[in-house]
């Protein structure tokens, strides 16, 4: 199979997913009366009993089931999820979008700094299969796999902020918060980092960077541990196999062979955790940005879920799951690209 | 006599088994990881069973935690609570001990049932095929597309707060994982020898799996399960944390920090003014996960057969 036949294929085979996802969030749905699903479209609580009715008549709440999944799926997809209550009574749609620059730039900052310490570690730890550097890595990820990421963030809070009076949590501080919000401010892309630059305010971008440093170092410790075990493995494969005695045998040195023919190879399989890594990422904001008071979307359904705001909470999963099945689709693709056995298969 | 024949006849079929099992102990023994874990988790086990020794029940139902007032403030470890008090007045201590019997409750329901349909469905995709596999691995796709603790988080929010919903969500989140490796080491037993042979000689497709892939097939994912206590007690840990467990009286670890979750940051003059709120029962939290794991990395080394003898 060509490279285009199996990049259509697998574009082909998202479009079951996708109504996969949309038909889980729908049926999670159906457990509320179509009373109770109205209410989701409505602001405030209205005096008049009508006023739900037509909501019903209007949104089709009461109509056969795959009627209403049809209706819903076309209403959801142009953007209405209904009304966020925990969020002050806006769009599900308006609060996702608010919060997804601040999600962003925190992801943007954390997926290099973990794939950076875990593919170090990795090697490291491969390279001294068994030696003191290998058990003291081994022994730092299991660490890092069994802390409650809630914890770690209050910890690191505890020393950096409490401790040592770093920095405050939330995005900015008080001072540049007044400067971004204001009217000569222009928010390009609501990512603090590249606006303050865009505006000539490099004190803006530092003041961000600063709040950033705690929550991607957070989020670090509690999932580099998944590339460091890949790496590890990957490496310790690699590092068995014929071409590398090979290029030992012509009398390469040990950093030549590592770092020009088994590192090379070995972080293949770490492309394919990319997408078991995007999923411990979206988890990890949603904690991370509620200790950190970070105001991203993580943070806006932590919100929702604590004043069990439905509408709010099922936007943000069927979101959620959007993403990340477009993260496995581009992980996929990009696999194939990489390594050409995937898409002879 | 005959008894006697009987049992060296026993001996003999259980012997390669014995001789694996001695060395599968004899790796235990040499891996200081697991010593470490296995420890940990009897170290909890012990509280867990001594629970109502080491924290007197006051409730006729013991795990909702007793309170000392109604205050809103926590109070610091003193002589009275020795490991202070959340938000309302909850004993720290008390919900610690009793919390432990939640972590394990939680840990072996959550996985026990998982396990259950993940090997029923599991085994009955693999063995018949054709649609029953179809249907099933599209299901798992859908659960898989999501990732855990956020489907969690929006089925306990659909279902409403309580600890049942966080268990059902859990379970529903956890057992297409089982289901897989299940469906994978069936097909692979489905086309042995022996499987051929039980057809031929008339077995029904029941005794088939029951007598013949199941006890082959079973123990990867019986591993696996035993493996998983720790990630599902973490992930209802957050989902308590994010205020979704089982109310505020409730002995659980991450309901605990829950509770004083608008005093964790402490005061402006002192962040750390109520630090015993999040940071003791976020100890236990992460020691029991921390058992599991130590256990589960040294297992996978050691149950696998491939790196096994190495």
């Amino acid at each position: 199979m060509g490279m285009k036949a199996y990049v259509m294929r697998r574009v082909l085979l998202f479009i079951p997913t996708l109504l996969g996802v949309t038909l889980l969030i729908f049926a999670v749905l159906q457990i509320f009366t179509p009373e109770e699903r109205a209410s989701a479209y409505i602001m405030g609580t209205p005096k008049d009993p009508s006023v739900i009715y037509r909501v019903i008549e209007k949104y089709h709440l009461n109509d056969p089931i795959p009627l209403q999944y049809y209706y819903w799926l076309t209403r959801a997809l142009s953007g209405d999820l209904g009304i966020a209550r925990s969020a002050g009574n806006i769009p599900v749609s308006v609060a996702l979008l608010q919060g997804i620059p601040a999600t962003l730039e925190l992801v943007m900052f954390s997926i290099p700094s973990i794939a950076i310490l875990g593919i170090y570690l990795g090697v490291k730890s491969a390279v001294n299969r068994d030696k003191a550097p290998d058990h003291i890595i081994r022994i730092f990820s299991i660490i890092g796999w069994s802390l409650p990421t809630f914890w770690s963030a209050l910890i690191l809070i505890a020393i950096f902020y409490g401790g040592l009076n770093w920095v405050s949590i939330g995005r900015l501080s008080n001072e540049a918060y007044a400067v971004v919000t204001s009217s000569n401010f222009i928010r390009y892309t609501r990512m603090n980092t590249i606006d303050g630059l865009l505006n000539g305010q490099l004190w803006i971008t530092i003041d961000a960077l600063e709040h950033l440093v705690l929550p991607v170092v957070n989020l670090t410790i509690v999932s580099v541990a998944l590339i460091v075990r890949v790496m590890r493995s990957s490496m310790l494969e690699e590092l068995s196999k014929g071409y590398v005695l090979t290029a030992k045998a012509k009398g390469l040195s040990n950093d030549v062979v590592i770092n020009k023919h088994v590192k090379r190879n070995a972080l293949i399989p770490v492309i394919t955790v990319t997408g078991v890594l995007t999923a411990g990422l979206l988890t990890g904001v949603v904690i991370t940005e509620t200790v950190f008071n970070y105001k991203g979307i993580g943070y806006f359904a932590a919100h929702a879920a604590l004043q069990m705001d439905i509408p709010s909470v099922l936007g943000f999963a069927l979101f959620v799951g959007l993403v990340y099945s477009l993260a496995n689709l581009i992980v996929d693709i990009t696999y194939a690209y990489i390594d050409p056995r995937i898409r002879l298969e | 006599m005959k008894n006697e024949s009987r049992w060296d006849e026993f001996k003999n079929r259980m012997a390669p088994t014995i001789h694996e099992l001695k060395f599968t102990f004899r790796r235990i023994k040499e891996s200081p990881l697991s010593i470490i874990g296995i420890a940990i988790i009897l170290f909890f086990a012990a509280i867990a069973i001594l629970a109502p020794t080491l924290a007197p029940p006051v409730n006729k139902d013991p795990y909702v935690m007793p309170h000392d007032g109604w205050g809103r403030v926590p109070v610091p470890p003193s002589s009275k609570h020795i490991f202070g008090t959340t938000s309302g007045q909850y004993d720290i201590f008390y919900g610690c001990i009793w919390g432990t019997r939640t972590a394990f409750r939680i840990g072996f329901q959550v996985v026990g049932v998982s396990l259950l349909i993940g090997v029923l469905l599991g085994s009955i995709s693999g063995y018949y095929g054709g649609i029953i596999d179809e249907v099933m691995m599209r299901f798992t796709d859908i659960i898989y597309a999501f990732p855990g603790l956020i489907l969690a988080m929006a089925l306990v929010v659909a279902f409403g707060r309580s600890l049942d919903s966080v268990l059902l969500a859990l379970v529903l989140v956890g057992w297409p994982t089982y289901a897989r490796v299940m469906r994978g080491e069936v097909l692979k037993i489905k086309q042995t020898n022996y499987v051929e042979a039980a057809k031929a000689i008339g077995c029904s497709d029941f005794r088939i799996i029951i007598r013949h892939i199941l006890p082959n097939s079973i123990y990867p994912v019986l591993i696996m399960a035993s493996l998983d206590i720790g990630a599902v007690v973490l992930t209802a840990a957050a989902l308590s944390f994010l205020g979704l467990g089982a109310g505020e009286a409730f002995a659980d670890w991450g309901q605990l920090i829950s509770n004083s979750r608008d005093y964790i940051m402490g005061t402006a003059s002192n962040p750390l003014a109520y630090w015993h709120t999040w940071l003791i029962p976020g100890l236990f939290i992460f020691t029991f996960v921390l058992g599991w794991n130590l256990l589960g990395d040294a297992f996978r080394d050691i149950l696998d057969p491939t790196i096994r003898r190495r």
